[in-house]
C-alpha cells in the first residue's frame, strides 16, 4: 500500500506498507490494526470513503470498499489537498 | 511544546496550537512555535484538575476528525483509540458522520478522567477515560426529536452547525446545559438521559418574545431558530447565567426559565451582537462581551471599525466601553471560543481574532496590550493554569 503524506505520522514516516485482505475493507482494517486511528482519517463511522481521499487498486480508481484483491496487489491512497 | 508551570494561554487556530506563557508580573510573553501545524484545531483545553492534561479537537485538510491527548502539558502528544463516532445508521435512518469536533469541556471537579464534547454535526459525547474513548450521549443524540431539536447538518454556521458551552454545575455533575447553534439552550438534570430546551425569553431571527411576539413566525422553543453562540454559567453562582446569542446579551437566573436581554442597554449605535462572553469569576455582576457589527448584511466586525470591549459591573443594568491600548481603526471579528480570564487578581482577559491577534489586559480591561500577531485565524483562546 502507498500511504499520503499527510497519513505518514501513522505508519513511522512509512510511505509503503503491507496489509493483508481480500478487499479493500478488509485491508484497511488490517491497515488500521497495525496503526492504530488511519482508518477513520479516511473511511467515516457509515463506511464512506471521505471526500478528497481516493484509492487506487491495480491502477484503476475505486468507490467500492467491497473492490477485491489478490495477492501482490498494490492499493494507492492519495489524498487532495486543497485550501489555504 | 511543553507548558511550564504557571499561567498558559492556549490558542487554538486554524493551522495549529500555540501557547503563550508571562513573566511574572504578566507584562512579557512568549509564544511558543506551534503543535499540529497546519491541523484545523478547533478548542484545546487544560484540564483544571491535573493542571497537565491537554485535549486538542482536529480536524485536518480533508482526513476524518479526531482528538489528540497529551499527559505531559504537551510535550508528548497520542491520539484517542475511540474519536466521537455516530453508530452506523440502520434501515431508513439518516446517516450521521462526525465532521469535527468543535468544543471540550472538563468534566465534574470530582469525576477525575471525565470529559465531554460537542460536535458538528450536533452531538454530544462522553469520555470516562481522559478523552481516549468518546461514548455518544445517546439521550441527546438519538432522542426522537432530534432532528427537529437540531439544525440540518448541511446547513447552519458556515462550518456546519455546533453543540457548544458544554457546563456542568459544579454542585451537582447530573446537572448540566449546552448550547446549540442553532437549536438554542438545553438542560439536563440526570446527567444526559433526558434534556429539555431553555429558550424562554430569547429573540430568534423569526421572532422577538420581548417585542410581544413580533415577527415573521409565531415563537416556539424548539427549533434551529435560536443561536446562542456562547452559554457561561457562574462558578460564584450557578443559578446565574450569561449568554450571547446571535439576537441579543442575555441573563437568567435560576429557578427562573426566561432569559432577559441584558444587551438592551448597550449603546445603541455597537448593539448587543457578538460571540463570546467572559465572566468574572469573584464577581457575579462583571462580564465582558466584544461587540460586532449586526446591521445591513451583518459584518460581526468591530462597530464602525472601532474595536472596544464592554463591560457590566451590575449584571447588565449598564455597560462601560474598553479600548485603552486598543487600535482607533480595526474590524477585528471575535468568534465564540476566543474570550478568557485568568484566575490572577486583578483579572486577566484575553481576547483572540480571526486576523491571528492575541490581546490582553492585567488590569480588568482597563488597558490593553497586543501580545502576539501574525498568527493564523484564532479559533480558541484558554486562560489555564499549568501544574
Amino acid at each position: 500500500m502507498l500511504i499520503p503524506q499527510p497519513l505518514l505520522s501513522y505508519t513511522d514516516q512509512r510511505d509503503r506498507v503491507d496489509a493483508v485482505g481480500d478487499t479493500l475493507d478488509a485491508l484497511l482494517f488490517d491497515l488500521d490494526r497495525q496503526f492504530p486511528g488511519i482508518r477513520f482519517r479516511m473511511i467515516d463511522e457509515q463506511d464512506r470513503m471521505r471526500p478528497h481521499v481516493v484509492f487506487f487498486v491495480r491502477g484503476t480508481r475505486t468507490h467500492d470498499l467491497d473492490e477485491s484483491l489478490a495477492d501482490c496487489d498494490e492499493v494507492v491512497i492519495l489524498q487532495a489537498l486543497s485550501g489555504g | 511544546m511543553e507548558l511550564s508551570r504557571g499561567l498558559a494561554l492556549i490558542v487554538s487556530t486554524r493551522k495549529g496550537v500555540f501557547c503563550l506563557q508571562p513573566d511574572a508580573l504578566r507584562s512579557r510573553w512568549t509564544l511558543s512555535d506551534p503543535v499540529f501545524l497546519g491541523h484545523v484545531i478547533n478548542h484545546a483545553v487544560l484540564d483544571p484538575r491535573d493542571g497537565r492534561t491537554l485535549l486538542a479537537a482536529a480536524r485536518t485538510g480533508h482526513l476524518g476528525p479526531t482528538v489528540f491527548r497529551s499527559t505531559d502539558a504537551g510535550r508528548t502528544w497520542s491520539e484517542a483509540r475511540r474519536p466521537p463516532a455516530f453508530d452506523k445508521a440502520g434501515p431508513g435512518e439518516k446517516p450521521r458522520a462526525v465532521s469535527h469536533t468543535f468544543w471540550l469541556t472538563p468534566g465534574h471537579a470530582s469525576e477525575n478522567g471525565s470529559w465531554f464534547a460537542g460536535t458538528s454535526p450536533q452531538a454530544l459525547w462522553s469520555s470516562a477515560d481522559g478523552g481516549d474513548s468518546w461514548e455518544s450521549v445517546r439521550g441527546f443524540n438519538d432522542h426522537p426529536d432530534y432532528w427537529l431539536r437540531t439544525e440540518d447538518p448541511q446547513g447552519g454556521t458556515p462550518d456546519g452547525p455546533v453543540l457548544h458551552s458544554i457546563i456542568i454545575d459544579p454542585r451537582d455533575p447530573a446537572h448540566m446545559y449546552f448550547g446549540l447553534s442553532g437549536g438554542g439552550v438545553y438542560e439536563t438534570r440526570d446527567r444526559g438521559a433526558s434534556w429539555a430546551p431553555l429558550n424562554r425569553g430569547l429573540a430568534t431571527m423569526l421572532a422577538d418574545p420581548a417585542a410581544g411576539g413580533a415577527g415573521p413566525l409565531e415563537w416556539q422553543e424548539v427549533g434551529p431558530h435560536f443561536d446562542p453562540h456562547c452559554v457561561e454559567l457562574h462558578p460564584l453562582n450557578p443559578d446565574r447565567l450569561y449568554q450571547q446569542n446571535h439576537c441579543g446579551i442575555y441573563r437568567l437566573d435560576r429557578p427562573g426559565d426566561t432569559w432577559v436581554r441584558i444587551g438592551n442597554n448597550m449603546p445603541a449605535d455597537v448593539g448587543d451582537i457578538g460571540f463570546p462572553v467572559a465572566l468574572h469569576p469573584r464577581d457575579l455582576q462583571t462580564c465582558w462581551v466584544f461587540p460586532m457589527d449586526g446591521t445591513d448584511v451583518w459584518p460581526r466586525t468591530s462597530p464602525g471599525g472601532r474595536a472596544a470591549l464592554y463591560v457590566t459591573r451590575d449584571g447588565g443594568a449598564s455597560w462601560t466601553r474598553q479600548d485603552r491600548g486598543l487600535p482607533q481603526r480595526a474590524w477585528y471579528t471575535v468568534k465564540r471560543q476566543c474570550m478568557s480570564v485568568d484566575g490572577r487578581d486583578p483579572l486577566g482577559v484575553y481576547f483572540g481574532t480571526t486576523s491571528g491577534e492575541l490581546w490582553g489586559s492585567v488590569d480588568e480591561g482597563d488597558s490593553w496590550a497586543c501580545l502576539a500577531q501574525h498568527l493564523p485565524e484564532i479559533y480558541a483562546v484558554e486562560a489555564a493554569e499549568v501544574a
